[in-house]
């Protein structure tokens, strides 16, 4: 069923580094914004200001992780729209990858590139902030895996069915940005109106959330296992769905 | 191979329909593919070729009738079929940034046989590119890249939808010789072209489709006897007897005169030999003599009432 998805998970690796401002854009620019901030701000400075705000502490590092996912998620719900409409996905039909497999293996690539892209700021964080906090860093990898796949497949289905690339971009964005106000990062969850809580809580991004904060707080898996559940919920749901819509030309 | 082998078909289309909303891409169209031909599917853009094409591949539906390819019905069976097909498709491209070794490297590991893929990129002449990108290529490399393809899994069909489209005839000529070669390796090919030469230089059989229906069936050569059976000889000579001679062929229907030029028009396999039979008789020298037989270009405009162009 998924013959062929290493290869062209490799292959679309090398493809991407390929691409002019590939690997500079989204992994160096953001690791380099990054350090940059950290020397603005001030390495001895900021002890206190970290000591005081939870945000920083917390907040801050959950949210360029969902960020990170969310340009993911862009960039595969483009990419599959190129290639629709460049007739690749055409040339791939009549043959036997599925699209599952071709899905899969942009979504492996997303991942890979995340995980890059977060240990390096891991990295530099460590140098150029004074964040003196005892990350579960393979926990927090892990519950980055299990947040990004889950909004990653909220891709799938608007990569299935977006016409073309051209709108894939702010489709996309009009779906996927709206869900960060409300899940939980700026404003709790408590104190939102009721109707928007039961918004925010069929947002996948609202588990994403919680499970990222819960983990680089330091809390136990099993406080977190509804989101876990949540989110493999919404892949499921998610990944049928475009199974159903996945659109070739 | 033995003269009285009968052909066997391939591919069995019969009576297939396909609608797109209000718009009947297909209808009623039925015909059969023999083993180791080369079919062509010719008619003009729109006609309903490349329809009738991805319903043989398993790609499409069809609202009604049957298809039978190699045994299988290509939409139940189309994974089993994809194995055993070989597919090149109209205004298909890849990845801009994927290398030629890289495509054929990903194609390989798709298919449960393959053939070798360096060898294969060789005697598509495409060794020296092997690690260009494909952005890079020309519009003729491309289709050859798209060719190889096509023939990693050793198919014993192989479709091709209108191959050389937006090629120049250089290309075009070079990529010709390419199907000859995979028919005579023993596959059965299966193509669809707009450009009349093309169906007349490569094809064993066509079928002639316009409006989604198929007009009629046969060797290029069959078809122009049926439908144009009319040749026409053009010569030139300053016998003042040779007007009268001419006129006394039988097989002659037609005979119109510019000056020293004569055009002339009959019918029958005869006509040519009956023509120069009476020029070598009659001692009639002839400055300029040339034949003019219809093609499939004639065929067509004979049946539908205008170009394939138009």
């Amino acid at each position: 069923m998924f013959r062929g998805l290493w290869k062209l998970t490799w292959l679309e690796i090398k493809i991407f580094l390929r691409e002019p401002l590939g690997a500079f854009g989204s992994i160096i620019l953001p690791v380099l914004v990054f350090v940059v901030i950290g020397r603005l701000l001030g390495g001895g400075r900021m002890q206190n200001v970290t000591a005081a705000s939870g945000f920083v502490r917390v907040g801050l590092p959950v949210f360029v992780s969902v960020l990170i996912a969310l340009s993911g998620v862009l960039s595969l719900v483009t990419i599959i729209s190129i290639y629709r409409e460049g007739g690749i996905l055409r040339r791939l039909r009549a043959t036997p990858l599925r699209p599952q497999t071709i899905l899969t293996a942009h979504v492996l690539v997303k991942l890979a590139l995340t995980l890059v892209t977060m240990a390096l700021m891991v990295l530099a964080g460590k140098r150029y902030y004074p964040i003196q906090v005892q990350v579960p860093i393979f926990g927090f990898a892990l519950a980055l895996l299990i947040s990004t796949w889950s909004i990653l497949s909220i891709g799938f289905v608007i990569a299935s069915i977006v016409p073309t690339a051209r709108f894939a971009q702010p489709i996309g964005a009009a779906i996927l940005y709206p869900m960060l106000a409300l899940c939980g990062l700026f404003v709790p969850l408590q104190s939102l109106p009721p109707a928007l809580q039961v918004v925010a809580r069929v947002l996948p991004l609202t588990y994403a959330v919680s499970l990222l904060q819960g983990i680089w707080r330091g809390e136990p898996w099993s406080a977190h296992l509804g989101d876990v559940a949540a989110l493999v919920v919404v892949f499921a749901i998610c990944t049928a769905l475009s199974a159903k819509v996945f659109r070739w030309e | 191979m033995p003269v009285s082998r009968t052909p066997r078909p391939v591919i069995q289309v019969l009576g297939i329909r396909k609608t797109y909303g209000a718009t009947v891409a297909v209808s009623d169209v039925s015909f059969e593919v023999n083993e180791g031909e080369i079919f062509g599917l010719i008619g003009p853009n729109g006609a309903g070729k490349t329809t009738t094409m991805e319903c043989v591949e398993g790609v499409r539906r069809p609202d009604c009738g049957a298809i039978s390819i190699l045994g299988l019905d290509p939409f139940r069976d189309v994974y089993q079929l994809q194995n055993r097909i070989g597919v090149q498709l109209q205004q298909a491209q890849l990845q801009k940034r994927i290398k030629v070794w890289e495509a054929v490297d990903l194609w390989a590991s798709l298919y449960t046989k393959v053939v070798d893929g360096d060898r294969l990129l060789e005697q598509l002449g495409l060794a020296n590119k092997r690690s260009a990108w494909f952005m890079t290529l020309s519009g003729g490399q491309k289709q050859r890249l798209f060719i190889a393809l096509a023939l990693i899994n050793d198919p014993e069909v192989v479709f091709l939808d209108e191959l050389t489209t937006g090629l120049d005839p250089q290309s075009r000529r070079a990529i010709w010789e390419l199907v000859r070669g995979i028919r005579e390796r023993g596959k059965t090919v299966f193509m669809t072209t707009h450009l009349m030469e093309e169906a007349e230089r490569l094809c064993d059989r066509v079928a002639i489709i316009e409006h989604g229906k198929i007009i009629d069936i046969g060797s290029p050569e069959e078809l122009v006897r049926r439908h144009c059976p009319t040749r026409t000889v053009l010569l030139a000579t300053d016998n003042a007897l040779a007007e009268e001679s001419l006129r006394t062929i039988p097989s002659v229907e037609i005979v119109t005169r510019q000056d020293s030029r004569f055009t002339i028009q009959g019918q029958g396999d005869d006509f040519v030999t009956d023509v120069i039979q009476c020029l070598s008789e009659n001692r009639i020298r002839v400055t300029d003599f040339r034949t003019e037989l219809p093609s499939l270009e004639d065929v067509f405009l004979k049946l539908t009432g205008h170009s394939i162009r138009d």
